[in-house]
C-alpha cells in the first residue's frame, strides 16, 4: 500500500520536482558507477529531449543534432567517474553536448571550406554579407511567409562563429547564466558577455530588415527615414 | 544623458548592465533609444519563434537503443550488489518458480510425446510461461497500486512509495532475465512487453522514496502512455491460457510465440 508522509516543507512543487529529479539522477549515476549499466538508461531517457533541443539550435540540422546527443551520452558514460556526485547530471551532460556541438560545427566549417573552390571562397569573402542579404531582399508578400523568415534566420545563424552561436543559443534559448557560457567556451565571464553581445549585434544586422513592425524595410517602404541616433539629448 | 549605445542596450535587454536604472529612466524620455531597443527586441522575438523539430516521448528510448551496444562494461562494485539479501530473495523466488515449472513439466509430460528434443523445448517454454506469468502478475499489482494511489490528504504533500519501489527493484532483476530468455526463445512480442515493463519498473525503482503528487502523476502518465498495464494483462492472460492448454492438450506443432511474432 502507498503510505503518506508529512510534508517536507513549504517548497513549491516545481522546486521539489527538480530536487527529486536531481536526487534520482544521483542515484542512477551511483548505480551506473557500481556496474549497473542499465541504470544509465534512466539518465539517457530523462535528458535526451533537452540535449536534442540544445544540439539542434547549435548545429541547425537534425542529423547533426542526433549525433551530438548520442556522442554526448557516450562521453558522459565514459567519464562518469569524473562527475562529482554533488553536481547536477543534467547540467554536466548539457556542457558535454555543448562542447561536442562546438567541435562538430568547427569540423563541419573546415570541411565545407575545403569543399569550396578557392575562387568561390575568395569571392564570398570579398562580398559583404549584408549586400548578399540586400540582394535577396524579399517582397512584402514573401515576407509574410514564415518560411522565408525562417530561412533568413537560419542563414544569419550560420554566419555566426561557433563560439558566437553557442553563446547566443545558451543565453537566449536555454536561459543559461553568463558563468555557464564562459565555462563551455573556456573563457572569462567578460569575454563570454562580449561574445553574447557580438552575436546579438550580428543577428540584428542580418535580420532587422525582415522583422518587426518597425523594421527598416517597412520604414523605407512607408517613405520614412529611420530616426538618426548618436546625438546628445 | 547621451543616447544609450547599442552595446548598452543589448546588455540592458540581457539584464547584464550595472546602469539598469539610469538606462530605464533615459528610455522613458528618449523615443529614439526606445525605438532602438524595440528593434533589438523584435529581432530576438523573431529568433524565439524558430521552431525545433519535435521529438516524441519515445526519443529517449531510441537514443538508448543506439548507444547501449557502444557502452563499455564498467567493472564497478557490481558483484557486491549481488550479495545484498534482497537480491537473494529475488533469485530464490525465481529459482523456486523455475524449479516448480520444471517439476510440473516432468509430471505432466505425456508418455507418448514427440522426440526428446521437442520435449526439452516444451519444458523450456513451459518454464518461461509459468515464471513469466507469475512475474507479470506481481508487476501488474505494483503498477495497479501506483496507478490507483489516492491523492494525499490535505496537509500532506508527499507520498511514500518506498514499498512499491523495493518491489519494483526486485522485479527488475527478474524482468531482465525473462526479457533475455524471451529474446533467445524468439518470442519478440513478449520480449517487447518485458522491455516496456522494464522501463516503467526502472522509473519507479529510481524515483525518490517520497514523491509529490505531481511526480506520481508523471509516473502514472508513463504507465498510461506505454499502455503497459493493458499489455501486461493481455500477455499474462495469454500465458495463463497457454499454461492451461499445455496441461490439458497435446503439444502444438508450432509455439504460440511463433504465432504472436507472425502476427
Amino acid at each position: 500500500m502507498i503510505r503518506m508522509s508529512e510534508s517536507a516543507g513549504s517548497t513549491q512543487d516545481r522546486e521539489a520536482l527538480q530536487s527529486a529529479a536531481r536526487e534520482s539522477d544521483a542515484l542512477a549515476v551511483e548505480r551506473t558507477l557500481a556496474g549497473e549499466r542499465d541504470a544509465f538508461r534512466v539518465l539517457v531517457e530523462r535528458h535526451s529531449q533537452q540535449l536534442f533541443r540544445l544540439a539542434y539550435r547549435m548545429t541547425g540540422n537534425e542529423h547533426d543534432a542526433e549525433e551530438v546527443v548520442q556522442e554526448a551520452f557516450l562521453r558522459a558514460y565514459r567519464s562518469l567517474g569524473q562527475f562529482g556526485s554533488r553536481a547536477n547530471f543534467g547540467t554536466w551532460a548539457y556542457r558535454i553536448a555543448a562542447n561536442y556541438a562546438i567541435d562538430r560545427m568547427r569540423q563541419k566549417r573546415t570541411e565545407d571550406a575545403r569543399r569550396q573552390t578557392p575562387s568561390a571562397l575568395a569571392e564570398q569573402q570579398e562580398q559583404d554579407p549584408l549586400d548578399l542579404v540586400a540582394d535577396e531582399r524579399p517582397t512584402p508578400d514573401r515576407l509574410a511567409g514564415n518560411t522565408e523568415l525562417r530561412k533568413k534566420i537560419e542563414e544569419a545563424l550560420k554566419e555566426l562563429s561557433s563560439s558566437e552561436r553557442t553563446a547566443f543559443v545558451m543565453r537566449h534559448w536555454e536561459g543559461c547564466a553568463i558563468e555557464e557560457i564562459a565555462a563551455v567556451l573556456k573563457s572569462t565571464t567578460s569575454a563570454a558577455k562580449n561574445t553574447v553581445f557580438r552575436s546579438v549585434q550580428k543577428l540584428r544586422r542580418a535580420l532587422e530588415p525582415y522583422v518587426g513592425p518597425r523594421g527598416a524595410l517597412q520604414a523605407k517602404a512607408a517613405g520614412a527615414a529611420p530616426e538618426p541616433r548618436g546625438t546628445e539629448l | 544623458m547621451k543616447h544609450v549605445t547599442e552595446e548598452e542596450l543589448i546588455a540592458y535587454q540581457e539584464g547584464e548592465t550595472t546602469q539598469r536604472e539610469a538606462i530605464a529612466e533615459h528610455l522613458t524620455s528618449c523615443t529614439a533609444c526606445r525605438l532602438e531597443l524595440e528593434r533589438i527586441e523584435a529581432v530576438l522575438n523573431a529568433l524565439d519563434n524558430l521552431p525545433v523539430p519535435e521529438r516524441g516521448p519515445e526519443y529517449g528510448r531510441a537514443v538508448w537503443q543506439q548507444i547501449a551496444p557502444r557502452l563499455p562494461e564498467r567493472a564497478g562494485r557490481g558483484w557486491r550488489t549481488w550479495l545484498e539479501p534482497r537480491r537473494w530473495v529475488a533469485i530464490g523466488a525465481m529459482a523456486a518458480v523455475v524449479l516448480g515449472a520444471f517439476v510440473a513439466g516432468r509430471w505432466s509430460k505425456p508418455k507418448d510425446s514427440g522426440t526428446p528434443a521437442a520435449s526439452v523445448a516444451q519444458v523450456r517454454e513451459r518454464v518461461l510461461v509459468v515464471a513469466v506469468g507469475d512475474h507479470l502478475g506481481k508487476s501488474e499489482m505494483v503498477l495497479m497500486e501506483l496507478a490507483n494511489a489516492a491523492p494525499p490528504p490535505s496537509g500532506q504533500k508527499q507520498i511514500n512509495i518506498s514499498a512499491e519501489q523495493k518491489r519494483a527493484e526486485d522485479l527488475l532483476d527478474a524482468n531482465r532475465l525473462y526479457r533475455e530468455t524471451a529474446k533467445q526463445e524468439g518470442d519478440a512480442a513478449l520480449a517487447d512487453v518485458l522491455d516496456d515493463l522494464e522501463r516503467v519498473l526502472m522509473d519507479v525503482a529510481h524515483s525518490p522514496q517520497d514523491i509529490t503528487p505531481a511526480q506520481l502523476e508523471t509516473i502514472r502518465q508513463r504507465i498510461e502512455a506505454h499502455g503497459i498495464l493493458f499489455k501486461v494483462r493481455v500477455v499474462g492472460k495469454e500465458l495463463q491460457e497457454k499454461q492451461n492448454n499445455t496441461n490439458s492438450a497435446p503439444p502444438a506443432t508450432e509455439s504460440k510465440a511463433g504465432e504472436r511474432n507472425k502476427a
